[in-house]
């Protein structure tokens, strides 16, 4: 989906992954889906335990050649 | 060749002194020039503002001339900038005046931003000014006690305040002897009290010793009095709250278009804006995925400095910044640590130590030197 926002967090410790994709959750709409790429072995449980804690939706994660991509979806 | 270096902050300063050594002949014979422009004729030690807000340090420390810093073949003008035409490589100044360049730095910052949270600035203490640390240190002397929240918006410059401020506080309200009648409650908007895990691993620990409660995925949604509440549907009552608020960057970033948030999109090595390649951005003006502080600044101006002073002089650019960031971590009871990372070594940070606090202490008047390029 060429319209997806990227938010390539790759190879970063601070302020990390899912720091980088709450500031980018802000400044999107509704609506909006952003690809998360991270290296960080944590993001693979504590991005969808926040997404869902907030109820926003994962839409897909899968990894490719040692990094994560997680979609979600801004719904509120 | 016309460098032109939009702000005057830590980043910009670092650079257009460093270019200025590196290119001294040719700004002699005059094939080269620096010119600087600034929203200001003072440079404010922004670090300084943590110590002001817990009465540590006095305001007349946080700032020199800014002229004074500079090297003084530096053409340097206060007249920020308010239209950016990047396609004719020139700018339009607040008084007017319209300035060509070859050669773009953009390093106006970014601002706090707790307006972006409804009641925020209302009801809570922040200390990202001048007039808001002032204000904070004058509500503290008035507290007699009772719940403190630390609440935190992303993103957010210095990512080390939350945790520092939270423990200027312990040390303050120990100092005031009313630590027993204070309970200070830490949150944080990701799982853990520190976005580092090793940091965060120290610091969980400290809080537990001093009796400081703490919620993790906890993100600002809404202050009203008494009370602030979490996307999370989570909520914290206070009596004193103090927040590090979330930030934006400069309007004149956002009312040109340059980037959402007026953070401007920034290719992680090159540092120069994606799509200009004669248009480079640092410190807390690009939307890096690191961490926006002083020192990420000031080596990202250390490897402009070198490629665009290769470039003037050999037509080529000879590094790539390595995501470098080093951050003393102030640990209240007079000790301090650090952390210090790229983007390929993560960070490994020790104990901290009285030596290292008083380092920090020693570097808070020694940044004088470093914005010259001295040190």
């Amino acid at each position: 989906m060429s319209d997806r926002i990227l938010v390539d967090a790759k190879n970063t410790f601070c302020p990390g992954p899912l720091m980088e994709l709450i500031s980018n959750m802000k400044m999107a709409d509704v609506g909006a889906e952003l690809e998360l790429l991270s290296t960080d072995e944590g993001s693979a449980a504590d991005i969808p335990e926040w997404v869902n804690k907030v109820g926003h939706e994962i839409i897909e994660s899968f990894k490719e050649d040692d990094v994560l991509h997680i979609i979600v979806k801004k719904v509120k | 060749m016309h460098i032109l270096v939009v702000g005057g902050g830590m980043g910009g300063t670092i650079l257009a002194n460093n270019l200025a050594r590196r290119l001294s002949g040719e700004l002699e014979q005059g094939s080269s020039k620096i010119t600087m422009l600034s929203a200001s004729d003072k440079h404010m030690y922004q670090p300084g503002l943590l110590y002001v807000a817990v009465g540590k340090m006095s305001t007349t420390e946080l700032y020199r001339d800014q002229k004074s810093l500079l090297e003084p073949s530096i053409d340097f003008h206060v007249d920020p900038v308010e239209k950016f035409d990047l396609d004719n490589n020139s700018v339009t100044t607040k008084s007017g005046k319209k300035i060509s360049y070859d050669i773009l730095c953009i390093a106006t910052g970014s601002r706090g931003n707790a307006a972006g949270i409804p009641g925020l600035a209302e009801h809570a203490c922040q200390f990202y000014t001048e007039a808001d640390a002032l204000a904070m240190y004058k509500k503290l002397q008035k507290f007699e006690g009772g719940k403190v929240v630390v609440a935190t918006g992303v993103p957010h410059k210095c990512p080390m305040s939350p945790l520092e401020i939270t423990f200027f506080l312990i040390d303050y309200f120990k100092k005031r002897g009313i630590w027993d009648k204070v309970d200070l409650h830490y949150t944080y908007p990701i799982g853990r009290v520190h976005s580092l895990e090793p940091v965060a691993n120290w610091a969980a620990p400290e809080f537990d010793k001093e009796g400081v409660t703490y919620e993790t995925l906890f993100n600002m949604k809404e202050v009203v009095p008494g009370k602030v509440i979490s996307e999370e549907d989570s909520s914290a009552e206070f009596d004193l709250l103090v927040t590090v608020p979330p930030h934006k960057g400069q309007q004149v970033i956002e009312d040109n278009e340059l980037g959402a948030g007026g953070f401007i999109p920034t290719d992680k090595k090159k540092l120069n804006m994606e799509g200009r390649e004669n248009v480079f951005v640092l410190g807390d003006t690009t939307n890096l995925p690191i961490s926006k502080a002083g020192s990420t600044a000031h080596f990202e101006a250390e490897a402009l400095g070198e490629n665009i002073a290769a470039l003037v002089q050999q037509g080529e650019p000879v590094r790539e910044y390595d995501g470098k960031v080093f951050c003393f971590i102030e640990a209240g009871d007079g000790k301090a640590t650090y952390a210090m990372f790229d983007y390929n070594n993560p960070p490994n940070p020790q104990a901290p130590t009285s030596g290292l606090h008083w380092f920090k202490t020693a570097y808070n008047r020694m940044y004088w030197a470093s914005a010259r390029g001295i040190i």
